[in-house]
């Protein structure tokens, strides 16, 4: 007898291929009638299609494509169109933003030019994305939580890509597009401004990734515990208590003493996972901007706790009379 | 069955990848206030092939301390003035022992007329005498008593392994693609990291300020950027690669600013980075000329000190075993028994002085 399981799922169920509901008038129809594909089935639906573009959907395409190009051919170029060599360094190549001294202007291409229009076509992609995400939830019926969720994300992108940088009145201060140098930049940017995880809302920010983590493994866990009393049903259970239910809430009660809802822990998700992105760009947003030692903030402000000292006391050479420059 | 199979194979390949290039076992040794992470990361794998690679050779009979002055019997005697002809001959000894390639030995400097400076490998040795003492008695900040031979940095070869020349990075293909910033390639000073390639000349060459966080909790218009910051992060990594050690052997890295959180290694090292800054400026620089351009860089620069050329991965070059005690003749001008002291100072630049040079490289056409 076949065993039917929720991840990894053995058994896949077959139906005629659903087409959705029927779209409003005036927009682009659906393209093609959905095909199944076997091995996707094995670890979610494995129905493929109907596709919608649509306008915004094409055009976001094209401005990433346009991005991506940008980025990828100017580190293509940095290694001399050497395909073994760009293979080899793809890593460590990237697309810088312009120096420091350029401040706001539009700079040559090659001075940083390259940069900024990769970052408009890519902003411009993001934000398509996001519009047609929102539109495509309305045409469903659907609330629009998702693109809200998606838009958490995006803010993050843009203070770190235009907003700060802006407001530091200098396009030098924002990532570069490349593996290793934005993860050096990252780590560059905590140096500079005094170590970020003095930083607050770098904190919150972190509580709400690790907690997102948490709560991710809790739901998933739950779910997949009483799945075999019915409880992957869990829009049904929301209004409609099953044992499934019941048995989830009671194992979360005995063991923490408090459980969320079918319906609640969707919301927890959700906030744990917008407050992410949204807390952490307010933390960039604030650094070089209103704060610019975090460390010497944290002191200040007594949240960096002071410890006993177990070295002589050191002193900065620089300071002393009569020391080499 | 098979599913727990890959289960076990897919635990293994994520446990090979998150391990890294350093395979277990690896010690930690708390070194600052418990619970703060300062701590040194110990592999005693690693370590074995180190201590093998930093044996110091066994010292050369002392000279003794009288007979005639080698400046009296030898002619073109500009810098070991003050030694008498046993002493000299041992620091002869000794150079040909650390420098010379054995198949050339005393010819790699001298010709048939020892006196003669036609050979550009005497002239930049006279300056590398000068450099040693120069170190040995001025940079005790950095050397300590410890102090430095020609062993130190050569190690048996005629160049030592870990020179460096400035490193202008790839030209940019042509007019119209982005330029690389002097980074995001495999920066082999600084860890194979993609930080910029060439912190060395703006920090050990030039002295551009390294220093770029803000003193003030809030903004008191330091102008430091993140690029800047990239770069002194660059020389911090060359640091801790040449000296085999992590962030935390000097800084709290709770704020690596701050120096009464630092350890009083930051000192010694603070004093490092000018005494590189001063040699090469100093002693290097000034016989680019001298060398033939095969020992030189692409720019045509001559070949520079960094903290790899004495450390050579190790905190403390050598294990921090004092070869200079055994070779006072290295340490500066010796006072001699039987006769006058030598007059003229053998060694006459103070850290940061005039390069006392033009006519050593008079002396070498």
């Amino acid at each position: 007898m076949a065993e039917y399981q929720n991840i990894f799922t053995r058994v896949q169920i077959r139906a005629p291929a659903y087409v959705g509901v029927t779209l409003p008038r005036g927009a682009w129809v659906r393209q093609g009638k959905g095909a199944f594909i076997h091995l996707l089935g094995r670890f979610g639906d494995a129905q493929i299609g109907p596709i919608y573009l649509g306008t915004t959907g094409l055009l976001s395409l094209v401005c990433g494509f346009i991005a991506f190009e940008i980025i990828g051919l100017n580190m293509f170029a940095s290694v001399h169109w050497n395909p073994i060599q760009f293979i080899r360094q793809l890593p460590w190549l990237a697309l810088e933003p312009p120096a420091p001294a350029n401040g706001l202007h539009f700079p040559r291409l090659q001075d940083g030019g390259w940069w900024l229009m990769a970052g408009f076509f890519l902003t411009s992609s993001v934000l398509l994305w996001w519009l047609r995400m929102y539109r495509r939830a309305r045409a469903l019926g659907m609330g629009t939580h998702v693109s809200w969720a998606f838009l958490a994300a995006i803010w993050l992108y843009l203070v770190l890509g235009i907003i700060r940088p802006v407001l530091m009145g200098s396009f030098g201060e924002a990532v570069p597009f490349g593996i290793f140098p934005h993860l050096d930049w990252t780590a560059a940017f905590s140096i500079r401004y005094g170590n970020l995880f003095y930083n607050p809302f770098h904190c919150l920010s972190i509580a709400f990734l690790y907690g997102s983590t948490l709560l991710f493994a809790m739901h998933g866990g739950t779910i997949l515990a009483v799945s075999r009393l019915g409880g992957d049903r869990e829009l049904e259970q929301i209004v409609d208590r099953g044992t499934a239910s019941e048995r989830a809430a009671l194992f979360w009660r005995w063991t923490m003493g408090f459980n969320a809802t079918m319906e609640s822990i969707h919301r927890w998700a959700w906030w744990f996972a917008v407050l992410c992105p949204l807390v952490g760009g307010i933390g960039i947003l604030l650094t070089g901007t209103v704060v610019d030692n975090w460390y010497l903030w944290a002191v200040k402000h007594h949240v960096a706790p002071m410890y006993p000292h177990v070295f002589p006391p050191v002193i900065d050479p620089a300071t002393l009379t009569g020391a080499p420059k | 069955m098979r599913n727990s199979f890959l289960v076990v194979l897919g635990a293994a390949a994520m446990l090979a990848a998150v391990s890294g290039c350093e395979r277990p076992p690896v010690e930690t040794v708390q070194t600052g206030f418990r619970g703060l992470g300062m701590e040194e990361v110990i592999n005693p794998r690693t370590d074995a092939s180190k201590t093998k690679n930093n044996i110091v050779p066994a010292p050369i009979p002392a000279a003794p301390a009288d007979g005639p002055l080698a400046s009296s019997v030898y002619q073109n005697v500009q810098v070991l003035k003050d030694l008498n002809v046993a002493q000299f001959t041992r620091v002869m000894l000794a150079i040909t022992q650390w420098v010379a390639p054995p198949d050339q030995s005393c010819n790699y400097c001298h010709g048939a007329n020892m006196a003669s400076d036609d050979r550009y490998t005497k002239v930049v040795a006279r300056r590398m005498l000068q450099m040693t003492r120069h170190i040995n008695a001025d940079w005790k900040d950095h050397v300590g008593a410890t102090g430095v031979t020609c062993y130190t940095c050569h190690r048996g070869n005629a160049v030592p392994k870990n020179v460096w020349f400035i490193n202008p990075g790839q030209s940019t293909e042509n007019g119209l693609t982005a330029g690389n910033a002097g980074k995001n390639k495999p920066s082999t000073v600084a860890g194979l990291s993609s930080l910029p390639y060439d912190p060395l000349t703006r920090y050990l060459l030039e002295d551009k300020n390294i220093r770029v966080i803000s003193k003030d909790a809030l903004p008191d218009g330091n102008p430091s950027t993140i690029k800047q910051t990239d770069i002194t992060y660059a020389l911090m990594i060359h640091m801790s690669e040449s000296l085999g050690v992590n962030c935390v052997y000097c800084h709290n890295s709770r704020s690596f600013a701050v120096w009464d959180a630092s350890t009083p290694k930051r000192t010694t090292a603070w004093y490092g980075i000018r005494m590189a800054r001063d040699l090469n400026n100093n002693y290097l620089v000034p016989l680019t000329a001298t060398f033939p351009a095969h020992r030189l860089g692409v720019l045509g620069d001559v070949a520079k000190v960094n903290c790899a050329t004495c450390h050579q991965g190790l905190f403390k070059p050598l294990y921090g075993e004092s070869m200079a005690k055994d070779y006072p003749e290295l340490q500066g001008p010796m006072q001699q028994h039987t006769d006058v002291p030598a007059t003229a100072p053998a060694d006459g630049s103070p850290p940061g002085g005039p390069p006392p040079t033009a006519a050593l490289q008079g002396d070498s056409k």
